[in-house]
């Protein structure tokens, strides 16, 4: 599978990266080389199978839906990068001139 | 200090004076100062460890103890412990503190257990030389000049170098058993859903277990043992009761199946290679039945493995947005600008590369031919396995196709560094559990271990072969 910059830049925005400079060539070639052994799998006669999904031997695990409060406000906020004292701080995310 | 290798001789030791918890964790702090270039822990909760040793002599003495007593042990950077800090060695996660602990952790609190830091390991346990950590490489005690194993290459030193009793750790791909083989020690990766995984920083969830790493089956037994069993906040954990491990070698004889395309592999080290004919021998002079089985998808599992852990990283790993927890890039300037720069500042090379992967085999153009595929690949594995364990007792092969290797020496090739997994992933593609037990030493001192896989809940029977094995080493 050949891998193009378009289709790295591609992959990179679905996946909210960025590669820049060296870096796009290096995970481009990566990908190709990563791709190529992946690619080994056709060589296995797959017709008819189901694929397997879920590992588990359990199907539908079933509790009492009780409320309960598992954390704080506090404990909610602890980790966050930017915050005030009830909420998440961000960003801007609506343009109000838009 | 007294190097206790079972944890009933340090229970024995508390019981009857001789030793303190608290001597205990001053030995193991001394060490761990007298070796910081091993890098193993990446933080260590001295003054902690000292206060919970003395709570558990105080319970010693008046008879109280639980099962744990004494025994420190090391957590891998990926389990969540309330009010400690927790990172899976990435920059992403840099301060993080849990705000919960997690099941497996709480139940070796439950049971008196001293825990006394946490430990360097790949950058979301991805990678099998602990050379992916944000927080630099850990070394081998065994040659300086080597690698750990990764992912869980701290938690393997802190227990080779004597720096705790006891570690745990995680395995997607063979992340406790190529380190343990590597450092020497006793590696156990569970059937899937024997241990919840509640509290544990998820990388490919359809195959990742917790286990122990110790240096005796014995002790793996234990700990495993209280980790294990239902757990509500875990649906994936099996419903079967909680188990318990009775650990001695067996009289009677068992069937032990060799993959005959293991050993002939030709990246197999000759001297791995003739140390399990040699024991194939052993074994089959001794009345157990050794037989060798053709296993055509060796050479398969290494990628269908690849396709299905990326997918699933690329899924687990969005949750790092920048937004509610972790880093978050000075660039930000809007949404779209903090996700991107907080991620791709945040994230490591191997990350950033699998998440590429992953993306891309689950992207709509690629899904059914890479993906799907994959899945339907490791049904084929999984029911071979089955096969096979149905006319074995258990699987017998190498943990890793050579021993430890130098640093540096696959970092520059993704492809050959994920070969490193060749003989572990059968286990986590499966589901099955298998042990990596301390085998010999190479003519140059780097240990080599020996790996068995059972079937699904087969701990108990995995444990006593491991036992029966000893004799041999």
């Amino acid at each position: 599978m050949r891998i193009t910059p378009e289709k790295v830049d591609e992959l990179a925005a679905l996946a909210r990266l960025k590669f820049e400079g060296g870096e796009k060539e290096a995970i481009r070639a990566d990908l190709e080389k990563i791709l190529e052994m992946c690619e080994k799998l056709n060589e296995v006669d797959t017709t008819g199978v189901e694929p397997l999904i879920y590992m588990t031997e359990n199907s539908n695990v079933l509790r009492e839906d009780v409320v309960h409060q598992e954390i704080t406000h506090e404990q909610a906020l602890l980790n966050a990068p930017k915050k005030d004292s009830d909420f998440f701080r961000v960003p801007k995310v609506i343009d109000q001139n838009g | 200090m007294k190097d206790h290798t079972r944890i009933s001789e340090i229970r024995a030791d508390l019981e009857s004076g001789v030793v303190t918890c608290a001597e205990l964790v001053e030995g193991y702090l001394d060490r761990i100062d007298a070796q910081p270039e091993l890098n193993a822990f990446l933080e260590v909760w001295a003054d902690e460890a000292r206060e919970q040793a003395r709570r558990v002599d105080s319970k010693v003495k008046s008879g109280q103890a639980g099962r744990l007593a004494g025994v420190v042990i090391a957590l891998k950077d990926v389990l969540a412990y309330e009010g400690h800090k927790v990172s899976a060695s990435s920059k992403i996660l840099e301060g993080f503190t849990s705000i919960y602990t997690g099941t497996a952790v709480q139940r070796l609190l439950d049971e008196d257990a001293i825990l006394i830091g946490r430990t360097n390991c790949d950058e979301f346990a991805m990678g099998a030389s602990n050379e992916n950590s944000a927080y630099g490489v850990v070394l081998n005690a065994a040659d300086k000049s080597r690698v750990p194993g990764g992912s869980s290459g701290g938690s393997a030193v802190a227990v080779q170098a004597g720096l705790c009793h006891a570690s745990l750790g995680t395995d997607t791909g063979g992340s406790i058993r190529q380190p343990a083989a590597f450092t020497g020690l006793v590696g156990m990766k569970p059937t899937y859903g024997l241990v919840s995984r509640w509290g544990l920083l998820a990388y490919a969830s359809s195959f990742d277990q917790i286990g122990p790493i110790t240096k005796s089956v014995e002790d793996n037994a234990l700990i495993l043992e209280i980790m294990a069993g239902p757990d509500a906040n875990d649906s994936t954990v099996s419903q079967r009761p909680k188990p318990h491990y009775e650990v001695k070698s067996a009289d009677r004889k068992f069937r032990f199946g060799i993959m005959q395309e293991a050993v002939e592999h030709p990246g197999l080290d000759p001297f791995i290679r003739d140390s399990v004919y040699k024991l194939a021998d052993q074994l089959g002079a001794d009345g157990h039945e050794v037989g060798f089985f053709h296993f055509p998808l060796l050479d398969y599992m290494v990628p269908a493995y690849y396709i299905l852990t990326t997918a699933e990283a690329s899924s687990n790993l969005s949750r790092y947005s920048g937004l509610m927890y972790g880093y978050r890039s000075p660039d930000a300037h809007d949404l779209e600008s903090t996700y991107i720069y907080s991620r791709t500042q945040g994230f490591g090379q191997e990350v950033k590369r699998r998440i590429m992967l992953g993306t891309f085999v689950l992207s709509s153009d690629y899904y059914d031919a890479y993906y799907k595929k994959g899945q339907q690949v490791r049904r084929i594995i999984r029911q071979k396995t089955e096969e096979i364990l149905g006319q074995f007792d258990a699987i017998l092969l190498p943990t890793t196709s050579t021993p430890a290797f130098r640093l540096g020496e696959k970092s520059k090739d993704p492809v050959a560094m994920y070969l490193a997994d060749l003989f572990t992933v059968q286990a986590n593609l499966a589901g099955n559990p298998a042990i990596s037990i301390p085998w010999n030493s190479t003519p140059e001192g780097l240990p080599t271990g020996m790996q068995l896989m059972c079937n699904h809940f087969e701990e108990q029977k995995l444990y006593e072969l491991a036992k029966t094995l000893e004799k041999y080493k």
